[in-house]
């Protein structure tokens, strides 16, 4: 398929459920409306929605603590998760003694934290951004670790036979393994930082896009929780498109990052 | 450089050892290109390792220039069998890396690389990252990786072994080109005997494991300097291969034997 016909039809499918959208929760069927504008509110509404918190530059202030939290939150898990990943690589008898523990927390569900990060950190940005470090850090810190485990032992060996020492190792084979991994994962964890920030916006917070759709929700306005959302959804595309682009330009020398530009 | 009573066991996962090598005793003098020949696993890389000082003996002797080696072999270049190359770096990268580690600038190692690649046929491929090189183009990389370094002693795993006919005979008569220039000892592993012939002055010939030994040592009577193709049309060389292949397929045969009873 051809790019002009692929996206040509990637449009048409936007077009055909925002017409239906429109139609089904406007006119009645058979005698009723199938999707109640009270429930479902409709495509017009919700653009005008979008269209007034730009307008008015409301949406501004929002997007930027959303932004500020979900970059917080994705550098310290990740300086946490390449510090503690590497040193648990390395040091096979502190992970061994870490091991459940590191399990236990990491099967915690994240929500149940946001209450107490709220009471140990306040309103602010900050415990948002915690809550989005114990999800980025888990990516990281796994990925870091198997980077540093898996790497291969002929390459280690010919490092060695090279005149590698320890330092070399670390910065010549350990290093960029492990970063070829955590930049594997790194639309994961970028996403999870997001999350992070939402959801911690979602339970409580006086700013960022959670906490829009959130007041939105409070008062049954539900053309401005999907205007939120679609904000939201167009925040994340713009953040994965720069992740890609960030991920093409540092693994070039990875066969799958180019074989799939090719 | 001397192999005395060299015997190596493996602990396997099921419990119990796998004596992979005993009292196997080898000698390579100074400038001296030795090939070793055997089936399939009966030993062949474990004891490059040992050369190396990858791996320690269980019993035996090995001896440097004289001297007992009890670390890391500093003397000797190994191109391993398996891919080696850092992926992460470009052939260039590759090459100097060697020099690099030793303290050599960057500024100094990289023209020195860029001479190395071209000594191998590929200056121009020198900021090609090793996933965009053939199969024979990464081990003339890994072959300037190894050489740049000047080592004393060069030890090769079947370095040729998964290359097509034409590129083995073109990578051998580069290889004999270069060992020309300045004749290091070379221990060279192959599972050809045709190729172990034509590239060196000795010839051993290893048994089916377990307990591998060496069973047969031959001299090769060609004159140097020599062309691969050329060489295999000599008389001398059918004669010598007649006689070492006798002894080699019956060892050949019990290789067999003894992976289709495992
Ligand atoms: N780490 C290991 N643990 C157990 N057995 C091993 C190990 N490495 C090699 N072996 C065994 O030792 C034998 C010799 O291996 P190797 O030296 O790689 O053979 P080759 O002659 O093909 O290079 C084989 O039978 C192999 O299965
Ligand atoms: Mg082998």
């Amino acid at each position: 398929m051809s790019r002009v016909s692929l996206l040509s039809l990637q449009i048409l499918v936007a077009i055909v459920t925002l017409a239906l959208w429109y139609v089904l929760s406007s006119y009645p069927i058979f005698g009723h409306v199938v999707l109640p504008p009270f429930f479902f509110s409709n495509p017009i509404d919700v653009g005008n929605q979008v269209v007034a918190w730009f307008a008015s530059g409301v949406i501004w202030k929002h997007l930027w603590v959303t932004l500020e939290e979900s970059i917080l939150a994705f550098i310290i898990g990740s300086i946490g998760g390449v510090g503690v990943g590497f040193w648990f690589a390395r040091q096979p008898r502190t992970a061994a003694v870490f091991d459940p523990y590191v399990k236990m927390v990491n099967a915690l569900p994240r929500v149940v934290l946001a209450p107490i990060f709220t009471l140990w950190l306040g309103l602010g940005i900050w415990s948002k951004v915690a809550l989005g470090v114990t999800l980025v850090f888990f990516i990281v810190f796994f990925n870091v670790y198997q980077g540093v485990k898996e790497v291969s032992p002929t390459v280690l060996a010919n490092a060695r036979m090279l005149g590698m020492n320890e330092r070399q190792l670390m910065r010549h084979v350990y290093w960029p393994s492990a970063l070829s991994w955590m930049f594997s994962s790194l639309h994961t964890s970028v996403g999870f930082a997001v999350v992070g920030a939402v959801v911690g916006e979602y339970l409580g917070s006086a700013a960022g896009l959670g906490y829009l759709i959130q007041q939105a929700e409070g008062v049954f306005d539900v053309a401005g929780v999907f205007a939120g959302m679609f904000v939201l959804a167009a925040f994340v595309i713009v953040i994965d498109a720069v992740v890609s682009l960030i991920e093409k330009r540092l693994l070039v020398w990875r066969p799958e990052v180019t074989g799939s530009q090719a | 450089m001397a192999l005395d009573d060299v015997q190596v066991a493996f602990r396997l996962a099921g419990g119990g050892t796998y004596t992979a090598v005993e009292r196997a005793s080898l000698r390579v003098a100074d400038g001296e290109f030795v090939a070793i020949v055997g089936p399939t696993g009966c030993g062949k890389s474990t004891l490059l390792n040992i050369a190396a000082g990858l791996l320690a003996p269980a019993a035996g002797t090995v001896d440097i220039f004289g001297a007992p080696l009890t670390t890391l072999n500093r003397q000797a270049g190994y191109l391993f069998q398996a891919d080696a190359l850092f992926p992460w770096k470009t052939a260039l990268e590759n090459v100097a890396i060697g020099l690099e580690t030793a303290g050599t600038p960057v500024s100094e190692a990289r023209p020195r690389a860029h001479e190395w690649l071209k000594r191998v046929g590929l200056g121009a491929f020198g900021d090609r990252y090793p996933h965009m090189l053939s199969g024979g183009q990464r081990k003339r990389v890994g072959l300037a990786q190894v050489l740049i370094r000047d080592p004393k002693i060069l030890l090769m795993d079947e370095p040729f072994g998964p290359l097509d006919a034409q590129t083995r005979q073109i990578m051998g008569n580069l290889l004999l080109d270069l060992w020309n220039a300045d004749r290091k000892a070379v221990l060279f592993v192959t599972h050809d005997l045709e190729e172990a012939i034509a590239l060196s002055d000795r010839v051993v010939i290893m048994s089916a494991g377990p307990a591998a030994h060496i069973i047969g040592d031959w001299q090769v009577p060609l004159k140097r300097p020599r062309d691969i193709s050329e060489v295999k049309l000599d008389e001398a060389f059918h004669d010598l291969h007649r006689d070492i292949w006798h002894k080699l397929k019956a060892e050949v045969v019990k290789g067999y034997a003894m992976t289709e009873g495992a």
